[in-house]
């Protein structure tokens, strides 16, 4: 008797599948154009990062033939007689001969390096800085806040400059530097979000059962704090291969022969008013598409995130 | 407002104060001894000592509490050098532990520090001398501000003027192929290295077609009056059309390429700002009263969605500095920009490190200046 009445009379109970957060999130990105096509330049760029570095070596310092030095684009080259050029080079060649298209490639591996060794240290260090003081409060917190403002008054590249000249020019320090630059600005994120979560319900939950304020910060706060933070972390990600480009244009980046795209540049410039126009269109074209692709992918993750936003995905 | 402002100005006190802790620490940044750092390899002891002495690098950084008379080992060997508390004579690593054994306290003069000499001076308007051209930074300040005034407001103007109406006409025709478009071209914009867009520029207009002459403010041949030492603000008051004219055609390129990235900041705030108003009631409202189209757009919906872009204006200040950088040293544009680049050719810190001052003392008064304005447009802000 039991048994028949737990059947429900009414066919199948139509239920709707469970979805993580994060799943929808998922399928909210995959479904935003922008984000579609910044996540494949994204994914582009770091298979030809990989190549680059697993299939195709290459030594700048041994890298030279003056012969055909200045070459332009085998397709746009006319010479007058009809010839075929003897010497093939898609994007041309540079000053000391070497191929244009051959740098840039190898550059994709030094700039997403730059930019993501220099956002998951400004991330990491100034998360935990704005968790701590969101979370502390007090005297503590007005301390660590003042001090992020004083280095918000500075242009970032402006303090970034500072910050290489001082130390001597060299990508190590420009890592270093765009970091140290980049760490207020998630300090300030991560505290936003603390002061916000600290009020929850489930906060106060779990220190009434007794957890422990490392527990609360890492166990609790932590995860629901990190989708603001990993969206300006892409963000900053195409500012910080700006920068990084930007610093080896003034000359405090990578030093050359590496093929840096901003060094490519400051190393091209000197050749702008004999028309050389290859030299700087193609390394500045991948500075541009790497900064485009991060910016669509962060605006894309952003609308993902958003939790207003949420369940949207499968209207 | 009074009090309001008065808070306000109270609250950027500390920044100003940090902002001068962390400029004076440049120096400081710099690895192994600056004085050293700033001359070529193998310059005599006398002169990385005289340049200590210039620069007061012999006197401790904050307080002074004393010296530390190391046994000099090497007879030929004389420096002084300044640590976080005290001075060192002869110390091979000035801050070293085992060399606090010398310590001779001498506690009559705790204020004779290089922070505090370097703050005193800077109240006085004075920001050292060149390494390098021993010229009073002051003057060459004077000199070479106005150049990157000029252009960053010239900057401004293109950026505010295509813009902000670019962001409207988005916003009015949200979805249309006008849209898309222009929100591709302004996200193009803020990721394009500036000086990337400023070498193609150059290349195009000044090299290929010859519209527009490549670099500096100025023609050679022609005459101008100075006075505020911005060009068209002399010319117009000279009644110089020639200077202006030629002034203009210096400047058009280099403020397009800096405004670059302003402009499309603001047309993507002023989209989105103004779709969140056009969706608001009172818009309703007026469109249901028979207004318009472009009353409602122009007078209703415009004016309420300005107060967001203020802010991003005003903000945008320390990125036209910061690109000013860039911008100059493509166009060989005589401002603080270029000769922040030459002087890191020439390691010529004293003009790094005041330069980044100036600027950074710059843009927090602009922010001050935004903030009260914030205030001056939306009463709510002040009672907050």
């Amino acid at each position: 008797m039991a048994n028949t009445m737990a059947v429900w009379p009414y066919g199948k109970v139509l239920q709707r599948k469970r979805i993580s957060p994060w799943n929808d999130a998922l399928y909210r990105l995959i479904r935003s154009t922008n984000a579609r096509v910044g996540l494949g330049i994204v994914v582009f760029l770091t298979l030809t990062a990989i190549v680059a570095v697993a299939f195709w070596p290459y030594n700048p310092r041994i890298d030279s033939d003056l012969p055909n030095r200045l070459k332009p684009p085998s397709w746009a080259s006319q010479s007058p007689d009809k010839k075929p050029s003897s010497y093939y080079a898609i994007f041309g060649t540079d000053d000391q001969g070497r191929d244009v298209f051959r740098r840039v490639v190898h550059g994709a591996p030094i700039s997403l390096q730059v930019g993501l060794v220099s956002v998951s240290f400004a991330l990491a260090f100034g998360s935990i800085l704005g968790l701590v003081a969101g979370f502390v409060g007090g005297q503590t917190d007005n301390v660590l806040m003042r001090l992020m403002d004083i280095m918000l008054a500075f242009p970032s590249i402006l303090l970034a400059i500072g910050i290489v000249a001082a130390r001597g020019p060299g990508l190590n320090n420009t890592i270093l530097a765009i970091s140290i630059v980049n760490i207020p600005i998630y300090a300030r994120i991560a505290r936003a979000t603390t002061l916000s979560i600290k009020e929850q319900d489930y906060i106060t939950a779990a220190t009434c059962i007794g957890a422990s304020d490392r527990r609360l910060i890492f166990r609790h706060v932590l995860p629901n704090s990190l989708s603001p933070i990993i969206v300006q972390g892409t963000l900053s990600i195409a500012t910080a291969i700006l920068d990084a480009a930007g610093l080896g244009f003034l000359g405090l980046g990578a030093q050359p022969p590496t093929p840096e795209w901003g060094a490519m540049l400051a190393d091209g410039y000197k050749y702008l008013t004999i028309g050389a126009w290859w030299v700087l269109l193609f390394p500045g074209a991948a500075i541009m598409l790497t900064v485009l692709g991060f910016n669509l992918l962060g605006d894309g993750l952003r609308d993902a995130l958003d939790p207003r936003m949420r369940g949207t995905g499968r209207a | 407002m009074i009090r309001y402002t008065i808070r306000r100005l109270i609250a950027v006190l500390p920044t100003l104060l940090g902002v001068t802790i962390i400029v004076f620490l440049f120096i400081h940044l710099i690895p192994g001894d600056p004085a050293t750092a700033m001359l070529r390899e193998n310059a005599p002891v006398e002169v990385a000592d005289r340049i200590r002495e210039q620069l007061g690098l012999n006197k401790p950084w904050f307080i002074n509490l004393g010296e530390v008379n190391c046994p000099q080992q090497d007879p030929t060997v004389k420096s002084t050098t300044g640590g976080v508390f005290m001075t060192y004579h002869n110390c091979d690593k000035s801050g070293g532990f085992a060399a606090l054994r010398y310590w001779q306290p001498r506690l009559d003069r705790p204020f004779d520090s290089q922070y505090l000499l370097y703050a005193s001076k800077l109240l006085r308007g004075d920001l050292g001398t060149s390494l390098v051209t021993k010229n009073p930074l002051m003057d060459d300040l004077k000199l070479k501000f106005p150049a990157t005034l000029e252009l960053s407001v010239m900057a401004m103007l293109v950026a505010v003027g295509i813009g902000v109406p670019a962001g409207i006409i988005s916003a009015v025709k949200q979805n249309t192929p006008i849209d898309t478009g222009s929100m591709f071209v302004s996200l193009a914009g803020v990721s394009m290295p500036i000086y990337w867009l400023g070498m193609m520029a150059m290349m195009v207009f000044a090299v290929w077609l010859h519209w527009v002459p490549a670099g500096t403010r100025l023609g050679s041949d022609v005459e101008l009056h100075r006075i505020t030492n911005l060009y068209i603000l002399d010319s117009l008051l000279t009644g110089n059309a020639k200077a202006l004219g030629d002034a203009l055609k210096h400047i058009i390129v280099p403020a397009i390429v800096l405004g670059t990235v302003p402009m499309s900041l603001l047309a993507r705030m002023t989209r989105a700002s103004m779709l969140e108003v056009l969706n608001q009631d009172y818009i309703r409202t007026a469109r249901a009263k028979g207004l318009a189209d472009r009353v409602v757009v122009l007078r209703h919906a415009l004016s309420n969605a300005l107060l967001p872009v203020v802010t991003v204006i005003g903000l945008q200040v320390g990125g036209l500095l910061g690109g000013a950088i860039l911008t100059e040293t493509i166009f060989s544009w005589p401002g603080i920009g270029r000769w922040v680049f030459d002087s890191i050719q020439l390691r010529d810190y004293p003009v790094i490190q005041n330069v980044i001052l100036a600027v950074a003392l710059i843009f927090v008064i602009v922010n001050l200046v935004v903030d009260l304005s914030y205030a001056v447009i939306d009463p709510r802000i002040r009672y907050a």
